[in-house]
This record gives structure tokens, sequence and C-alpha cells, in this order.
């Protein structure tokens, strides 16, 4: 992936979201039933996708409880966790996904 | 709460007690750690954490059928099947049992973004996951607190700890967490906050460059549970603590009586030797024979068919068997029958308690009748003197509720009071043999008497030691007014007084011919005054019968005269 350079200009940063754009996040995010904070999380990843990597991510919602398995072979130990498997490297996003800024950081939307 | 009957009720108070299986553990837990409820155990890196933790599942799975679940914040399920391998557990066997479950849980604090609210309900579900697919009656986490490196929202960790805990007790399994001890506090997160029922302090401490691992039970909810620290060892067979054994002097004494191996000593002490399971001390200077009557006792042991197990902290066994082979012992055999076991170590090697707790083990897979520790004295270096009487009253205690004879030998040094030991342990002692130099005529010899010997009427003399090719002898010494006399001196005083028995024989029979001759010349004597007496009275008789013979005759001549004279006669008619 092109390490987008350090720079405040507006057009320069456009132009790196530009070129960063062409990849395909591929993202899963782990609940743990229907609870405020999970319909919280949901709400706010799907918003976050739609906005900024539109026609080229794939999100898939995995209820633990439903699949405990899941949990011990994706070192779940937070729950809401969403998981950037790609591009790399591997992240993992934990909480209700409220704080735009570390979201930013974590799914490397935001130059660094 | 699962009421299997692994899962012991204590008598008196109604607590469930899980047991770990751990040797000693039990003993001083009165019985385990609290059934259904987590214990804390913390210590210091390299305690021995992960170890105990890892025990108590495979005791669990092995032992009590309760299969358990290891969930590790550190090393990976390879990590630790390895390094536990070499104590002979086979986690990944106990794991396609399905008796053991190992998760992995890594934190990777780089991957971690946090976004917002969150708990930990995935640990929750992937313990719960684990605990009910093999029906777990056993959890350890190993190390909890590791989630504190990885996620940096200390308040809802708390909050998430705290239910942790009490969802384990709800759940009802035992559980063990592991957490590191910090600067000042029990764990450098105050996990003891959480876990309260039962906490256990491991801790490894150095002491003049010898470490001992200590065990101590800081608290126990509901239970009584041994108070002291307990030394524990860490060995190719896992977890030994060290059980209280110095609680009472109630051990069942036995009147048999063995023998010492030295048939001169047994009838010094009665006619029949030392008492089985009694203790028994040889004190004496370098070089006075010691290990000799060590040695001798072994022998006699493994005679009887009887094991007999031998510390030696000053030779090497194959020293020992060589140097008793000179004086006729010959222990080798004894090796090979598996009868004597010659344990050799260098005392510095281990700290005291390391020792004591090496040694209970190897009296517990030896068996022995009876122990011999050559020389006790030894130890000191290694400890202070409350600690190795300490060590020795616990050793004795327990070898005494065991039955087992005990024989120590100790080092005295010269100079210092002979009938003194080193720590004050000849209170601790039955039987005590002083072996002392006899330094006459430019010789030195050895003497033996037996200072103490409890509950047997034994002999107050001192006999002179002799280490022949046939083994050891006791002879009487020789006491005269110059004292004891022993070696050369003896034999010397003994030819002596041989010599003037002989002078004196010879004496006696001069004297008696003399009197002989005397009496002779008496009987001479009487003779000749006899003869003498003989001839007297013939004089007498002689004179006699001459006197008779001239009075008759002038009595003759008067009547001649008379007559011649016509004298008148005499009116003899008238």
């Amino acid at each position: 992936m092109n390490e987008p350079e350090i720079t405040d200009d507006k057009e320069e940063f456009d132009r790196s979201l530009q070129q960063g754009g062409t990849q395909t996040y591929v993202l899963r995010l782990y609940i743990t039933g229907i609870t405020p904070r999970s319909t919280i999380a949901i709400q706010n990843v799907k918003k976050i996708c739609e906005e900024n990597l539109k026609g080229r991510y794939e999100l898939e919602v995995i209820d633990i409880y439903q699949q405990p398995m899941l949990a011990k072979d994706e070192q779940i130990i937070a729950a809401p966790t969403l998981i950037k498997r790609l591009p790399l490297p591997l992240k993992r996003l934990i909480g209700d996904m409220t704080d735009k800024e570390r979201i930013f950081v974590g799914l490397d939307l935001w130059p660094k | 709460m699962s009421k299997e009957n692994n899962i012991i009720r204590s008598s008196d108070i109604f607590l469930l007690k899980c047991q770990t299986g751990i040797r000693g553990m039990d003993d001083i837990t009165d019985g385990g750690i609290p059934g259904g409820r987590p214990t804390l155990v913390c210590g210091s890196a390299g305690c021995g954490k992960t170890l105990l933790a890892i025990e108590f599942l495979v005791h669990g799975a092995i032992k009590y059928d309760e299969p358990g679940v290891f969930m590790s914040f550190e090393e990976s399920s390879e990590e630790l099947a390895q390094n536990v391998a070499s104590l002979g557990f086979d986690l990944n066997e106990l794991v396609s049992a399905h008796k053991l479950i190992l998760d992995h849980v890594s934190i990777e604090p780089g991957e971690i973004e946090e976004t917002g609210e969150y708990d930990l309900e995935g640990l929750f579900i992937r313990l719960n996951h684990s605990i009910d697919s093999i029906g777990a009656k056993r959890v350890v986490l190993d190390t909890i607190e590791s989630l504190f490196g990885g996620l940096a929202n200390e308040s809802i960790l708390r909050a998430e700890l705290r239910r942790l805990f009490r969802w384990l007790k709800a759940k009802g399994v035992t559980a063990i967490i592991t957490g590191e001890r910090g600067e000042g506090t029990l764990t450098r997160h105050g996990l003891e906050e959480y876990v309260s029922d039962c906490v256990i302090l491991l801790d490894n401490r150095v002491e003049g460059q010898i470490t001992t691992r200590r065990l101590r039970i800081i608290k126990y909810r509901g239970s009584k549970h041994g108070t002291n620290e307990y030394p524990f060892l860490i060995d190719e067979m896992g977890i030994s603590v060290l059980p209280i054994t110095s609680l009472g002097l109630r051990h069942v004494v036995s009147s048999e009586r063995i023998s010492s191996g030295i048939s001169r000593l047994d009838t010094m002490m009665g006619g029949e030797g030392y008492y089985r399971g009694s203790s028994i001390l040889v004190s004496g200077t370098a070089g006075t024979g010691k290990t000799s009557i060590a040695a001798s006792f072994a022998d006699a042991a493994c005679n009887r068919g009887e094991r007999c197990l031998y510390f030696a902290f000053e030779e090497s066994p194959s020293q020992i068997i060589r140097n008793m082979l000179s004086i006729g012992i010959d222990l080798e055999p004894w090796i090979k029958q598996e009868l004597l076991d010659i344990y050799a170590v260098r005392p510095t090697i281990y700290g005291l308690e390391t020792h004591l707790v090496k040694m209970y083990k190897l009296v517990r897979e030896f068996k022995p009748k009876v122990v011999i520790i050559d020389p006790v004295t030894n130890l000191i270096a290694i400890g202070s003197d409350t600690e190795v009487k300490s060590m020795l009253s616990r050793l004795i205690d327990f070898l005494k509720s065991n039955q087992i004879t005990a024989f120590f030998t100790n080092l005295s040094h010269t100079g210092a009071a002979l009938e003194q030991t080193e720590f004050g342990i000849s209170s601790l002692m039955d039987t005590w043999l002083l072996l002392r130099d006899i330094e006459i005529g430019s010789e030195r010899n050895r003497g033996l008497y037996i200072l103490k010997s409890r509950g047997m009427a034994h002999s107050n003399q001192i006999r002179e030691f002799l280490l022949t090719d046939d083994g050891i002898d006791l002879v009487d010494v020789y006491l005269g007014p110059a004292g004891v006399l022993t070696g050369t001196a003896r034999i010397a005083q003994e030819i002596q007084e041989k010599a003037a028995q002989n002078l004196h024989k010879r004496e006696i029979e001069q004297k008696k011919r003399e009197i002989y001759r005397r009496r002779a010349a008496i009987k001479a004597r009487i003779a000749a005054l006899n003869s003498e007496f003989e001839e007297s009275q013939e004089d007498f008789d002689k004179l006699t019968q001459q006197e008779e013979a001239q009075e008759r005759t002038l009595a003759e001549e008067q009547a001649k005269i008379a007559h011649l004279r016509a004298a008148d006669k005499p009116n003899e008619n008238q």
C-alpha cells in the first residue's frame, strides 16, 4: 500500500484518498447479540463504510453468541470488535464505533 | 455447585474444597483450594505460577476426572505444552481426550484501536464455550493482567474483571487466576480486590546465593490453613510443597529394637540396639569413625532386608563404598539389590528448605526404613542456626511419624565442647553416641560412649573403638590410676600387667618354699627336743633307781649295825 505523504494541503489529501481508494476492504464486525451497544456499532460502521468506502468494502456482521467457536479462532476479547482483515495490516477496532477519529486511524482512512 | 466425590466436604465447615493434587498443597490448605471459587496465585516472574496452575488442571483431569480450561494470556498453547512436557505432562494428549482445553488469548496492542464503549463479552463467550464443551470444572486464567497491557480503558477493564470473577463463581468452576507481583501490592493491577476467597503467594528468594521457593497462603476465607511460608520445589515431577509436620508430637513409637550392626554396641544398649523409629546422633571430631558407624548401621539394615537411604553431604557414593570396603563393609551388593540408595549432593546446591523438600520426596519414593544423614553439620553452611534446627526438627518429625529410624552424624569441631552439638539438635535425638579422640603416648585412638539413650538401660562405659579389616570392634579400655588407656598404651599396659602378675606369682612361690623350709626346720627341732626329752626322762629314771638302791642299801646297813650293836630292838610289836 502506498505511503501517503504528510501534508496539510487539501488537494494533496484528496488525491491520496483517491490513490488509496482503490483497495477493497474486508471487514468483520463481531457483536454479542442485539444489545444497544451492538446496534450502535453496526449503525456507525455501516455509515462510515458507506461514506468512505462505498462500493469497495465487504462487511460481515457476526453474532458470536451464535458462533462461539469464532471468538477463539478470531481472538476476540472485547465486544463489539471490528476486524479489518484487508488491506493489511490487520486491525482490531473495539468499542461501539463512536470515536470517528480512532476509526479513521484504525481503518487507515486518515493520513497519519 | 458440583458435589462429586472429588470435591470434598469439610466436616466442620461447609466449604467445598477442591483438591489440587499437588503434593503437600492440599495438606497446607486443609483439603484444597475453595471449590467453585476463584483463587489468586500471585508472585514475581519465574516463581512457578503457571506451573502450579497447569498442575492443578492436569491432576484434575487425570486424578479427579475434572476437565479443565487453561486460558493463557502470555504463552501460546504450543509453548505451554512444550514447557511442561519436561515435567512429564502431555497436554496435547489431554486435549485430544477432551479433558483439557488450551486457549491462547493473544493481545497485540498495535492491532487494537479503541473506538468507544466496549465490554469483554468476547472473552466470556470464549471461556463459556470452552467450559461447556468439555464440562470443565477447573479454569485457569494466566495471567489475566496482560489485558491491562493491551487495553487502555482501565475503568472498563476493572468493571469487566469484577464481572468475570462473579461470573466464574456463578458458573461454579474452581478457578486459579495468576497475577504478577507488583510494587507494594500483591498484583500489579490489584487483582486481589476482586479475588478475595483465597490468595496464595509464591516467592523465590535468594539468600547467600541460594534460592529457595516459598509458598504462603495469605488468605483463605472460611477455612483454616497453614499460615507459615512453606518451601516448595520444582523438579522433574512438578511441584512439591513441604507440608506442616511439626504440628504435634503424636507419632506412635515402636518398642522394636534393631541392631546397630556392631554387636558390642548393641550390648552396650541393653543387648538389643536402637529402637526402631528413633533418632540417633553420632558426634565426634574429624576422623573419629562416624561414617563407619553409619555404614555399619546401613549394612545391618540391608542385611535385615530393609531399605536404607543414605544422604551423603561430603563424599560421593563411590568414595563411601570404597572406604567402607576397607573396613570390611561391602555396600555395593545392597545398591545393586536396590536396598540401599546413596544420594550424594553438595549442601550448597540448594537452600535448606529445598534440601528438606528433596529429602521428603526421596523418602516418599524410596520408602526406606532407615535414613542416614552424613553429616548433618554440613547443612549449617547454608542456613542459620535456627533455620537448621527447625529444618531438622521437621525432618525428624517426618521420619518418626513414618517409623523411619534416622541416623545423623555430627562433626564437632576440635576445641569446642564435645558434648555440645552445633545447633542444639541433641535434644531432638533419642540416642546420642559420642566418639572422641583419646590422645595418649603420642598416639590418637578412638573412644566411644553412649551419652544418652532414651528408654533403655545403657552402658556408661567408654569403649575403645577399633576399625579393623572385619568391621568395627569395641574393646574395653584400660582404666588405671593414669586414666583411660587406649591403643598401644593399652597393649603396653596389658603386657606390663602380665609381667607384674608373673613376678608376683614367682614371689609367692618363693615365699611358699621358704615357709616349707621353715616348717621342715621346726619339725627337725621338734624331733631333737623330743629325743632330748626322752633322754632326760631316762636320766630321771636312772637317778630314781639309784636313789632307791642307795636308800635300800642304807637301811640294810643300819639294820646291820643295829644288829651288831644289839641295840634294843625297837619295839616293833608295841
